[in-house]
């Protein structure tokens, strides 16, 4: 509790700070992979929702060009676990560091969250609704049409977002991750809704990412199509990490 | 041609094409002869030329009037006999009812003011065509509240027909309640009191305002039609890209 | 654009595009009026007196009205989510909401009251009293609903505990404005007075509102 609300005071005060043009801290630069090695490092997480312990003692590390795969039944936490570790859920206890990143900055803010909702607003048009997240994580706009296009939605740019299917609602939100420029990626089941055209392109831009030395943290039923990954099994008894030297 | 190619949205449009040229250039000449009579008509002994705002004001209250009865005959059109441009007439005529229903209290209120001394009172003509101003306002709002056109088309049909209450709520309004507005003078038992050098030239501007309607609805509806196709096309093209 | 920008501008956008636009608000803003002579009845001495008081209680029911969607519909859809992962702090994002908010409900209000006061009777310095009033008290009634709209954000039919909720809170700016408004023309007390209290009041909801919303979301999100 006392942590989070430290961050947001300082947020506040330095995102202030910067506005009046002082201080080192430019809030629009979009932040590049690091060239030191990223190491992102769980001990002990905890998670109580709704009166249940949804997991307890969960501890994991991925490291930059590795993906972990959280696997587990329904309502084992997976989800959670995500949320957990892009700031949107508090740890009762345990640990959440990543070194190599930006001192400054919390996970959340170093991390793209792709959730089982697409955050697309139907009233504006596909390009619309990509250029307000790249403005708002303050990615440059010139990479916008090009996300569009890796994602195939480039000829639709103009069409207001009411008339996507889902799984171009999907793919939009994908074109998020890559015209914003952030290392660690957290994925909740992401290849659900997508066809499986569009699933082989999703695994080539995760590849790309981990060649870039990103990280990976997707939570999925089944296999994502990486070839190296960390398996982290939730369950409801012992959550137990599982490193896995291969496993498709 | 006959009744039925009024019903195919593709016919309709052709013949919207060829009429509205032709059928502007008749409105813009009835609006000359009737300005033109309305100029060389008589000041009134009390009023002064300030009586010739009656010319704008009465056919404006006739026409948003008639406005909503157009978007009744389509709301029966749409529930009743499921015709397929009787949602699209509604559609189109309610701006335009509305916008002849506002210049009607617009005009009111101006020659209120030097008869009456108050822009605006509540007795209950005005309140009834004010009424009908809002449930023109609340049509127009549900049509572009709901995405689909045809779900619209239904829920704004029954509100049409409720709606349609407040039309003889407003004929009737001098005759039912002691009213400031003056009592029915052209359309009564027992004919008209108002002189004929008056009644021509107010005949005249009422054709002309109709004319203005029948063009306006016509390019509103053809206006419709396409937008619906533009829709049409947006959905084939985010179906068509995989 | 800056972050702060894309918001203000990405809300304004949608609330134009949906629901009737900012013209929704304008048009319950003359119905209630509508209605009120058929209440008090149409005597326009009574309608002169009261008429300023009508049209502020308008105008309040008319900004509750957005509001209840407010932050609803961003937690929906994930949103939410995403702008607390952005490096904007959240209590400036919520005052950009808010702003967008104003802009297409509360301003045009301020706009439409000189010619809605006419079905009242106000007459014209009246009018202007009033419309000041309207100016510097509507952002108030925006700010204060932001911690409604917020708390409103997880409930199904939050539209009554939002109105529950926020019309208490605003009850002081509705005293100054009203206030304010019959000041400038029936006197004792001068318009500068209640006026300088209501604008104290809306600076002060400018920095409470967002604060407080803020909170309340990062509890909600948990």
């Amino acid at each position: 509790m006392q942590r989070l609300a430290g961050k947001a005071r300082f947020k506040l005060v330095s995102w202030f700070v910067s506005w009046l043009g002082f201080g080192p801290l430019r809030p629009g630069a979009g932040i590049c992979l690091k060239v030191s090695p990223m190491r992102l490092t769980a001990v002990e997480l905890h998670c109580h929702r709704g009166g249940r312990d949804v997991f307890t003692g969960v501890s994991f590390a991925v490291g930059a060009g590795e993906a972990l795969t959280v696997t587990g039944r329904n309502g084992a936490g997976k989800s959670s676990l995500l949320r957990t570790i892009a700031g949107l859920l508090r740890s009762a206890q345990g640990r959440l560091t990543l070194d190599g990143g930006d001192p400054e900055l919390s996970i959340g803010e170093q991390a793209h969250y792709l959730g089982h909702q697409d955050a697309i607003k139907p009233s504006l048009t596909v390009v619309e609704n990509l250029q307000f997240w790249a403005d708002f994580f303050g990615a440059p706009s010139s990479d916008i049409r090009e996300a569009l296009a890796e994602v195939g939605l480039d000829m639709l740019a103009a069409l207001p977002a009411a008339y996507l299917s889902a799984g171009q609602r999907r793919r939009l939100s994908i074109a998020r991750l890559i015209a914003v420029k952030r290392p660690l990626w957290l994925l909740d089941e992401p290849t659900s809704g997508l066809d499986v055209a569009a699933q082989s392109r999703l695994t080539d831009l995760m590849r790309g990412h981990l060649a870039g030395g990103g990280l990976i943290a997707a939570a999925t039923h089944g296999p994502i199509g990486l070839d190296t990954t960390l398996e982290l099994r939730l369950d409801q008894t012992a959550p137990s990490r599982v490193p896995a030297g291969a496993s498709a | 041609m006959n009744l039925s190619d009024l019903a195919n949205p593709s016919r309709f449009l052709q013949l919207a094409n060829n009429t509205i040229p032709w059928l502007s250039g008749v409105t813009v000449l009835a609006f000359a002869f009737g300005i033109d009579q309305a100029m060389i008509a008589p000041d009134d002994y009390q009023q002064g030329a300030t009586v010739k705002i009656m010319f704008l004001h009465v056919p404006s209250a006739w026409l948003g009037m008639l406005g909503w009865g157009v978007m009744t005959v389509a709301a029966l059109g749409t529930l009743v006999w499921r015709h397929p441009l009787a949602d699209v007439t509604a559609k189109a005529a309610a701006p335009i009812g509305a916008a002849f229903t506002l210049l009607c209290l617009v005009t009111g209120s101006l020659w209120g003011r030097p008869e009456w001394g108050t822009y605006w009172v509540w007795d209950a003509r005005l309140t009834s065509e004010l009424v009908l101003l809002l449930l023109y306002l609340g049509v127009i709002a549900l049509w572009r509240t709901v995405d689909d056109p045809s779900r619209a088309a239904r829920a704004a049909a029954i509100l049409t027909l409720v709606g349609a209450i407040d039309l003889p709520i407003i004929k009737f309004s001098v005759d039912w309640w002691n009213t400031l507005h003056q009592g029915a003078s052209v359309f009564r038992l027992g004919g008209s009191t108002i002189y004929p050098t008056i009644l021509i030239p107010l005949f005249v501007m009422a054709g002309a305002f109709t004319l203005l309607f029948a063009t306006l609805l016509l390019a509103a509806m053809r206006n419709e039609i396409l937008r619906r196709r533009v829709r049409t096309l947006h959905l084939l093209q985010a179906g068509a890209a995989s | 654009m800056s972050a702060l920008a894309a918001i203000l501008v990405r809300d304004m956008r949608i609330a134009v595009r949906v629901g009737g636009g900012a013209l929704m608000g304008v048009l319950f803003f003359l119905v209630v009026v509508t209605l009120t002579p058929f209440a008090v009845g149409p005597d326009l001495a009574l309608l002169k007196r009261i008429g300023p008081a009508i049209l502020w209680l308008a105008a309040l029911l008319a900004s509750l009205l957005a509001l209840d969607r407010l932050f609803a519909n961003d937690h929906d859809d994930g949103s939410l989510d995403l702008i607390l992962m952005g490096r904007a702090p959240l209590e400036l994002v919520v005052a950009m909401k808010g702003l967008a908010h104003w802009l297409t409900t509360g301003l045009p209000l301020v706009i439409a009251a000189p010619l809605i006061g006419l079905f009242l009777n106000i007459d014209a310095a009246a009018e202007g009293a009033l419309v000041l009033t309207l100016l510097v008290g509507t952002p108030a009634l925006t700010f204060i609903g932001l911690i409604g709209a917020a708390i409103a954000v997880t409930l199904r039919r939050g539209g009554l505990l939002l109105a529950v909720i926020v019309l208490p809170l605003t009850v002081p700016v509705l005293i100054f404005g009203v206030a304010a408004a019959n000041a400038a023309v029936v006197g004792p007390v001068p318009f500068g007075t209640p006026f300088t209290i209501l604008c104290a009041l809306t600076l002060a909801s400018l920095v409470v509102g967002p604060f407080a919303a803020a909170a309340v979301l990062r509890q909600e999100i948990e």
